[in-house]
């Protein structure tokens, strides 16, 4: 959470720390209660009274303020067409996110479906590659390639975006039994959706966690609508957090960051010792599925708009800022113009960024140099380093160890759909 | 020498199978391993058509001693489930990140018998028996090797996989390439196909062709058991996700293999038995059934030369190019289906590329387009038989 932060520039940095000075305090910690009591299946809930501080209070508004303003933007830039194909935004869920982040390390790992954007962001991802990612230039975080469902970021534990609803879960679960197998002592969250919940797989894998006792928790980040269709429509039983039977299960105020804090820091301590767990987050997204649905077919404006005055997260944040006089009115509108200031800065580099080179569509297929994996074992080089090899014509000779070999040629042509280096090489 | 040596068959300390008529299997292998070259090298390539690469850690005792010493190193006898055994056993002591997946695989040792024993050395974590949900559990995988671990999944019959087909295509094939190279999927996903003894339509189902068009994944089809555990410890090793098809009814081939560690490459086919008439491209069980006819063949005065293409995913058009050139007949034998199988692909890959040096249109014979009846008779029939692959050359060399 406080990746977004560091992520400002000096002069914010020196602001905040203004608005906490100004105000006499650092880190004098401060409870906070959630909303509503935690709900439980097969499970004691953890206590509705959180811990928090200061910075932490004005750092959530902060983050949770840019998400929104990101989603904002890329609602615009979907308009103007510069962001093609699916769109699915996040507005309103980023409570979910947020609150997640502050509970956890980035050894933790954070799986999700096609909804990846301000997760992406919450693991660390830069406002510039979710944007030219989006738009498909070349700086984006998977290159162009991969597209709005598609968000990774490797070093931050996020393992995306993807676009196959429900297929992500046994992903998540993989991940928790690497975890496991590497006995490491850090946890996955494997996110889904209301829509999601009635997937088969889902329950397959978490047979599978249960059994194995996987560091997995299962998120469910219900928003009540599977794209069209109202959840007490798809499910027969949309008591999500109950679903696992065996599988203990909370149910947590989607729409405030602190009981979801709460929530994954009790979850990530339970999965440690005792195997997986379901959380259900009750929250909603003010857009429709994606860019393609207006949202306002199979809800009333009034649904819509009663959440935004009556639940909405960055609302909550910014009342128990001013309740606890941690800044102004006037500060937190600041806030939110450099928060603006930054997604359009960002934005107009990604609009810079240029498109990908023509040879990045037959790059990444296959891992290159794959052909050569034997001459590798041979020469007995660091097998981490496999991958990356990039294979030249080469004659080496050792003469050490009992183990004299003659490398001739290695093989580096590319396979795949591009023939003609295939052609090439024939006489 | 060059040239004499790139139609060597088999040459490898390995001795020939039972049925294989192979002159020059004997053949001297040169103590040093060599790697194929694609390119036109500049020191001749030793070896033109196989690569075999072979640690040797008495490479100075073997050096002096040649030829002489490579011929008569025994090698031990085993069949080919054991074979696949072996492999897998040397690529997990070697890394501890290998890991197997699958159903009945520990405690019961493989429905085949081909992970026997490892349950009780590695473990229940390392040697995993998954309930009955393919989709997860090759999910399960992917998402494993995400991290850094080398999962292997066993389908207990290939046509169980189809279950997971999503996970396959998308998950396995497409990360690498949708997160930007960020990920890599160095799974392995194997198990028996093909049609076996009266199993019924379900469980006789080759599954090439449904994953040959998932970009991103490797497919290869052992048949021997040299190749089966070079193959095996190659798609382990390999940083891309590879299916290996075994088959139900090779499990129990028998033959010598060397006692020194080999892994052999992905991407070649394997010259079975060079000729000068007709080209027979075939893989898997087939193989046998195309030696089987050569014998036949070779009794009426034909020539036939036999590759078994190993590599279904992507084609080795080099092996392949070079004896279409010699040639100029190409038949293909596959027990895939009819339509849009692997013979399909194969024809018209080599119709593209080497269109100029056919004097036949290439003939490709395969099983047919029906689900596996149950009769025994029926059974036979849909797939390809010898008879019908002696036919076969007979007329396209008229």
């Amino acid at each position: 959470m406080a990746q977004l932060t560091r992520r400002t520039t000096a002069l914010q940095k020196t602001l905040s720390a203004a608005i906490l000075s100004t105000r006499h305090l650092s880190t004098s910690p401060i409870t906070v209660e959630t909303s509503v009591p935690f709900t439980a299946h097969n499970i004691d809930p953890p206590s509705r009274s959180v811990e928090t501080t200061p910075q932490e209070l004005l750092t959530f508004y902060r983050d949770m303020a840019l998400m929104r303003r990101m989603e904002i933007a890329a609602d615009s830039l979907y308009k103007s067409k510069l962001i093609r194909g699916f769109c699915h935004l996040y507005d309103g869920q980023e409570a979910v996110a947020v609150g997640m982040e502050a509970a956890i390390t980035k050894k933790d790992c954070i799986i999700t479906a096609y909804r990846d954007h301000c997760i992406f962001l919450g693991r660390g991802g830069t406002l510039l590659e979710a944007f030219a990612e989006l738009m498909g230039r070349k700086d984006g975080c998977s290159k162009g390639k991969g597209g709005s469902m598609h968000f990774y970021k490797k070093e931050g534990g996020f393992y995306g975006g993807h676009g196959i609803v429900g297929a992500q879960i046994p992903l998540g679960c993989g991940l928790a039994f690497a975890q496991k197998y590497s006995k490491d002592e850090n946890v996955t969250f494997a996110m889904y959706g209301d829509g999601a919940a009635n997937q088969g797989q889902l329950f397959e894998a978490l047979n599978m966690a249960a059994l194995w006792d996987l560091p997995a928790i299962l998120v469910c980040e219900n928003n009540h609508y599977g794209m069209g269709t109202a959840e007490w429509r798809a499910a027969k039983s949309p008591a999500y957090y109950k679903r696992g039977d065996y599988v203990p299960g909370l149910k947590v105020d989607g729409m405030d960051a602190f009981a979801v804090k709460q929530a994954c820091k009790f979850a990530k301590e339970h999965a440690l010792k005792n195997g997986p767990i379901i959380l259900e987050m009750d929250t909603y997204r003010y857009h429709g599925h994606s860019m393609s649905d207006p949202g306002s077919t199979y809800r009333t404006r009034d649904e819509i708009s009663g959440v935004r005055q009556e639940r909405d997260p960055i609302e909550r944040i910014r009342k128990l800022i001013l309740s606890h006089d941690l800044a102004t009115e006037k500060e937190l509108k600041d806030t939110e113009k450099e928060v603006r200031k930054e997604v359009d800065e960002a934005i107009a580099k990604a609009k810079e960024s240029p498109l990908p080179d023509p040879s990045e569509l037959f790059t990444n297929v296959y891992v290159k140099g794959y052909g050569v994996e034997l001459n590798k074992s041979l020469l007995e080089l660091d097998l981490t380093n496999l991958s990356r090899f990039s294979v030249e014509q080469s004659l080496v000779l050792f003469s050490n160890i009992k183990l004299t070999l003659l490398v001739i040629d290695c093989i580096s042509q590319s396979f795949g759909a591009d023939r003609k280096e295939l052609r090439a090489v024939l006489p | 020498m060059a040239a004499m040596l790139r139609s060597v068959g088999v040459a490898s300390a390995s001795f020939p199978l039972a049925d294989h008529s192979n002159k020059l299997s004997t053949f001297s292998v040169c103590s040093l391993p060599v790697i194929r070259s694609e390119r036109s090298p500049i020191s001749d390539p030793i070896r033109g058509t196989r690569m075999t690469g072979k640690v040797i850690t008495k490479a100075v005792a073997a050096q002096a001693e040649n030829a002489a010493s490579a011929a008569s190193k025994p090698g031990h006898e085993l069949l080919l489930f054991e074979a696949l055994r072996e492999g897998l056993e040397e690529e997990m002591d070697r890394d501890p990140r290998v890991c197997v997946m699958g159903e009945d695989v520990g405690h019961y040792g493989g429905s085949y018998k081909v992970t026997k024993g490892l349950a009780d050395k590695y473990g229940d974590l390392r040697v995993l028996d998954t309930p009955i949900a393919e989709n997860s559990f090759t999910g399960m995988a992917v998402g494993a090797a995400m991290t850094g671990l080398r999962p292997i999944v066993e389908g207990m019959n290939m046509g169980f996989l189809l279950l997971a087909f999503n996970q396959i295509s998308d998950n396995c094939g497409m990360l690498h390439y949708t997160s930007g190279g960020q990920f890599t999927i160095p799974t392995v996903i194997r198990g028996p196909g093909g049609v076996g003894r009266q199993l019924g339509a379900e469980h006789s189902q080759r599954l090439e062709s449904y994953f040959q068009s998932i970009p991103g994944i490797q497919m290869v089809a052992c048949s021997t058991p040299y190749n089966a555990k070079g193959l095996m410890k190659a798609a382990i090793r390999s940083e891309n996700p590879v299916v290996l098809f075994e088959h139900v009814l090779l499990y129990n081939l028998k033959e010598r293999i060397p006692d020194e560690e080999y892994v052999l490459s992905l991407e070649e086919a394997e010259m079975v038995r060079p000729g000068e008439h007709v080209t027979i491209l075939t893989y898997s069980r087939m193989r046998y059934h195309v030696m089987q006819a050569a014998k036949t063949l070779v009794n009426k005065g034909y020539d036939p030369e036999v590759i078994d293409i190993r590599s279904l995913k992507p084609f080795d058009l080099y092996t392949i190019g070079n004896s279409v050139k010699k040639t100029h007949r190409v038949i293909i034998v596959e027990e895939c289906m009819r339509t849009g199988g692997i013979g399909a692909s194969l024809t018209a890959a080599i119709n593209e590329n080497f269109h100029d040096y056919l004097d036949a249109p290439i003939v490709c014979l395969s099983s047919q387009d029906v689900p596996t009846p149950y009769a025994g008779t029926l059974e036979e029939w849909t797939v390809v038989q010898p008879a019908q692959i002696v036919a076969a050359v007979e007329q396209i060399c008229q």
